[in-house]
């Protein structure tokens, strides 16, 4: 039962290639901030950028894209769920009043 | 049966309490992820937090912004970016039992996780020289500071920028924290990993410290341009 329970192990070339492409991230979302977009379109791209990187992250350094036990998807899901509820919601309340 | 390379390791794949070890497995990764949702709702208040303030305090925002070192952020980034490399190529090693490569790529993140929190030191020394550290010695005058004089989008009052910063070290002070932590841990392992305690049947401790790191590096992806970059042009 030993090689059995290993995870799924990837090939240096996929972290290598991972790590190259959040580089490029991190040089498009510094170059993107020194361009003027059109009204909130800064942080769009900016949030966009970031949001990638963060995909990339999770589906191949935290290994979520193998997961073995697909439960855990649930799980991961769930936070992605709670966050936008928490933002999402706060939004709503704030953005529909005169506030400040 | 368990070809583990002590006789410890075996206890540790899979413990009395379980049917076998992937049952272990399947609840011990379900435990951290879980820990994870924790940490995601945690980060998640400061940065609603962050939106309402910015959204009250666009001008104030842009002058934090712009009083930033980006070229400090950005080197922390690829600090951070490069030790999730070295974190995920030692989780690797742990799964195929390179025991000495696994020791190594854990050296080499400690190491990085330590450049990163030696920048981050460097520029809150600048942060408290400039009286840019909220409380009694606050000052910020955005019609003075050298970052935000000639723009005229970035005049607010110096209670709006302190709010800014008081943002700013909360969220970069607790993800700092998270660092020391994770270096702790990190340092633990490898003392573990070089005395052998994990193997192909056994590795889930590295897996999940690599797992907690790279949620760390995943929160620094979004503080670098909410914090540093996307102030510095159009607001919302």
């Amino acid at each position: 039962m030993s090689s059995g329970h290993i995870g799924h192990v990837s090939p240096i070339r996929t972290y290598i290639l991972i790590w190259a492409a959040l580089m490029v991230g991190t040089i498009l979302t510094v170059a993107a901030s020194m361009v003027d977009f059109p009204g909130p379109m800064n942080a769009v791209v900016a949030l966009a950028i970031a949001t990638v990187k963060a995909t990339l992250v999770v589906l191949f350094f935290m290994h979520v894209k193998y997961i073995s036990y697909k439960v855990n998807i649930i799980v991961i899901v769930s936070a992605i769920f709670w966050l936008l509820l928490l933002l999402g919601m706060v939004s709503i309340d704030y953005v529909g009043r005169a506030f400040s | 049966m368990s070809t583990s390379e002590t006789a410890g390791s075996h206890d540790l794949a899979l413990r009395h309490q379980f049917v076998d070890s992937e049952q272990q497995r399947d609840a011990s990764s379900m435990g951290m992820w879980l820990f994870l949702v924790t940490e995601v709702m945690f980060f998640g208040g400061m940065f609603t937090a962050y939106l309402i303030y910015r959204h009250a305090n666009p001008a104030a925002f842009m002058a934090g912004s712009l009083a930033l070192s980006v070229q400090y952020g950005a080197f922390n980034t690829v600090v951070l970016i490069g030790s999730s490399l070295t974190m995920a190529l030692g989780v690797r090693c742990a799964q195929l039992g390179q025991r000495k490569a696994l020791v190594g790529w854990l050296i080499a993140t400690i190491l990085l996780g330590a450049t990163f929190l030696g920048v981050k030191a460097v520029e809150y020394t600048e942060k408290w020289e400039n009286h840019h550290v909220p409380g009694p010695t606050f000052n910020f005058d955005t019609t003075k500071e050298p970052s935000t004089k000639d723009h005229p989008e970035a005049q607010a009052p110096s209670k709006s920028v302190e709010m800014y910063f008081s943002l700013y070290f909360a969220m970069t002070g607790m993800h700092a924290l998270h660092m020391i932590i994770g270096i702790g841990l990190m340092s633990v392992l490898a003392w573990l990993s070089w005395k052998g305690m994990f193997g192909r049947d056994y590795y889930a401790p590295i897996e999940y410290a690599g797992l907690y790191w790279h949620f760390v590096d995943l929160v620094w992806i979004y503080l670098f341009p909410l914090l540093y970059l996307i102030g510095r042009r159009h607001n919302f």
